[in-house]
């Protein structure tokens, strides 16, 4: 019996007031797994980034709720928010957000210091994160030095140094070629996704829904229908 | 904490360019408000130079005197009143002006020429050469070897001079606790001798020194002067008279508030424009802190620890390329007129930190400002 990771229910979310009141969200209700990697696909301006904030605790919606393991997180106050997120969530943005005056070592231990951990023992446990996506040669070289791929692959190393059980990645595809696209996230299928995780992908690259256990198609703030897929489970 | 700040740290030192256009303008700011500030104080310090050798408790002068240079010579009886006042132990006249010297070359160099009372030599400086009973010999003179001293061509006891067409003899070198700030060298010698010697107006006293019985005796004394319609001043009070003239008389305490002004403004408008930019450039970055879980109250302290370290950081370098410069100038001239004191420190620490208060509250207002959605949004 799958544990649901992340319950969303009459989402509403809207920007500007009167006539200029734009719905990005409207009564979006979803649940997620653990084990699962949800896609969430729709053209531009259908609501997923938008979904994808809400879902984690970084943009409060007008109405409706989101539990996460039953913890209704916008019913926690700013700080106990920001600690869910540095707990639960590992992000991977679209433009990865690598710090370019730190080495690759630090970029990626930067949660666990967000922790309070110690820089030394955190830049060390990083070490192993970025040996785990193939980075470890390259630990002390600043970002810029690396290729876009590799890059990508070092926002994974932060996302997960943390252990979050729940990955939240933003069109993690979008700045990468095709193959090196699909390499990463076969990476992140194979390797990320298990029983005790739920990994949920904003995309827009038809060329990488075969690693979605579902896919949520959006339009208009609203989520037009769901689709059982064939990948494996974590 | 440590760790949160050391990634400031590392955030801030590691981006080099803005770290030294930082460092910079800091310790520019630092370095013009030291210098300026410790340069004013030093000729505050010169400006006083007679009062602090001669040392006596208090002065007697005409209510006129805005500073010790300008003296305005009092009557014979003013002495005398002085002396039959009873919280008085004693009181002894000073002549204190000055003259043309002709040196042995055919040149003429200026001098101040202090005249100490003839029975207690009162406010005598400390010889270095020669005997102080040596200045009741014809025509003796003390030098005082202070800055100015190779103006006069180094004399030493035996030297002779002209001094308005009298002759003049070196008895005695001395020296004394603070130089004058005029630039001229000073010549010691009897009351009698100074108003002999030079061209004077009817009355000759310039100051009257007074030694009260007992500190108790003080207001008395000055209550007394008043009512003979002169001065009386404890020597602390002559010296902030004298500083008070060079600061609201002269136009210098204007111009060193503007000065200090200047360097405030030089120093935030570089390191807050530099600063801001640093702000701004890491500004999505910060955003994904935010996104990543990190609260407001560690970035606000991330950033106020940037400005700070900065701060303090030019704060130590503007300080000390202050004093090292002074102690360069004092290598080549000693009495350069020049001192770094406790106050010009923290007046300078406390600009400093208003510097680097505005940089970080424009920097803390953007970072609080961004929210962690529009990263994603890019």
């Amino acid at each position: 019996m799958p544990r649901i990771a992340i319950k969303a229910s009459g989402l509403e979310k809207w920007f500007g007031e009167g006539e200029a009141k734009t719905f990005a969200l409207h009564g979006v209700d979803l649940e997620a797994d653990f084990g699962e990697m949800v896609y969430i696909v729709g053209p531009s301006g259908s609501g997923k980034t938008t979904l994808l904030s809400v879902l984690s605790g970084i943009l409060r919606p007008n109405s409706g709720s989101v539990q996460v393991e039953g913890t209704d997180i916008w019913s926690l106050d700013s700080d106990h928010l920001a600690e869910f997120r540095r707990n639960r969530i590992g992000f991977v943005f679209q433009d990865y957000h690598l710090f370019p005056r730190l080495s690759t070592a630090e970029n990626v231990a930067i949660p666990l210091i967000l922790k309070r951990k110690d820089w030394n023992q955190s830049t060390k446990e990083a070490l192993k994160y970025l040996d785990a996506v193939g980075l470890k040669a390259r630990a002390e070289l600043p970002p810029m030095k690396l290729s876009g791929g590799e890059q990508q692959r070092v926002a994974i190393a932060r996302a997960i140094v943390g252990q979050p059980d729940i990955l939240i990645m933003d069109e993690p595809t979008a700045s990468l070629d095709g193959d090196t696209g699909r390499a990463i996230v076969s990476f992140v299928h194979q390797n990320l996704l298990n029983e005790n995780r739920c990994i949920v992908v904003v995309t827009h690259d038809e060329r990488i829904y075969e690693f979605a256990t579902r896919i949520l198609h959006m339009e208009d703030g609203r989520l037009l229908g769901v689709e059982e897929c064939a990948a494996i489970r974590g | 904490m440590r760790g949160i700040l050391k990634l400031a740290y590392k955030l801030l030192v590691n981006d080099k360019a803005k770290f030294t256009a930082l460092l910079v303008g800091i310790t520019f700011a630092v370095f013009l408000m030291m210098f300026i500030s410790s340069m004013f104080v030093g000729v505050l310090n010169h400006a006083s130079a007679t009062v602090v050798n001669i040392g006596a408790s208090m002065w007697v002068m005409d209510p006129s005197v805005q500073a010790i240079t300008s003296s305005i010579g009092m009557p014979a009886y003013v002495l005398d009143a002085v002396r039959s006042i009873p919280g008085v132990e004693y009181a002894v006249p000073l002549y204190s002006g000055g003259a043309l010297v002709k040196l042995p070359d055919g040149t003429y160099q200026g001098v101040t020429v202090v005249g100490l009372d003839d029975t207690s030599l009162l406010g005598r400086p400390m010889l270095i050469e020669g005997k102080i009973e040596d200045i009741y010999a014809e025509n003796g003179f003390i030098v005082v070897a202070d800055a100015e001293y190779e103006k006069l061509e180094k004399p030493h006891v035996g030297s002779e001079f002209e001094l308005n067409d009298h002759r003049g003899v070196i008895v005695g070198v001395a020296k004394v606790t603070v130089s004058g700030l005029f630039g001229l060298p000073t010549l010691y010698t009897t009351y009698q001798r100074a108003v002999q010697y030079i061209p004077n107006p009817r009355f000759t006293i310039s100051y009257v020194l007074v030694q009260p019985k007992s500190p108790s005796d003080v207001a008395e004394i000055k209550r007394r002067v008043a009512a003979l319609g002169y001065l009386a001043v404890t020597k602390d009070e002559f010296i902030k008279k004298n500083a008070n003239f060079f600061v609201f008389q002269t136009g210098g305490g204007t111009n060193i508030l503007i000065m200090t002004l200047i360097s405030f403004i030089v120093g935030l408008s570089i390191s807050g424009q530099t600063f801001y930019t640093f702000i701004l450039e890491n500004l999505e970055r910060f955003g994904a802190l935010k996104a990543i879980g990190t609260r407001n109250s560690e970035l606000v302290s991330m950033i106020l620890f940037q400005a700070g370290f900065t701060a303090l950081t030019g704060y130590g370098l503007g300080v000390g390329f202050c004093t090292l410069l002074i102690y360069l100038a004092k290598l080549r001239l000693a009495s350069y007129a020049a001192m770094i004191t406790y106050p010009s420190l923290l007046v300078s620490l406390a600009m400093v930190a208003i510097i680097a208060g505005i940089s970080s509250y424009v920097g803390v207002r953007r970072v609080l400002q961004i929210e962690p959605f529009d990263i994603f949004r890019g």
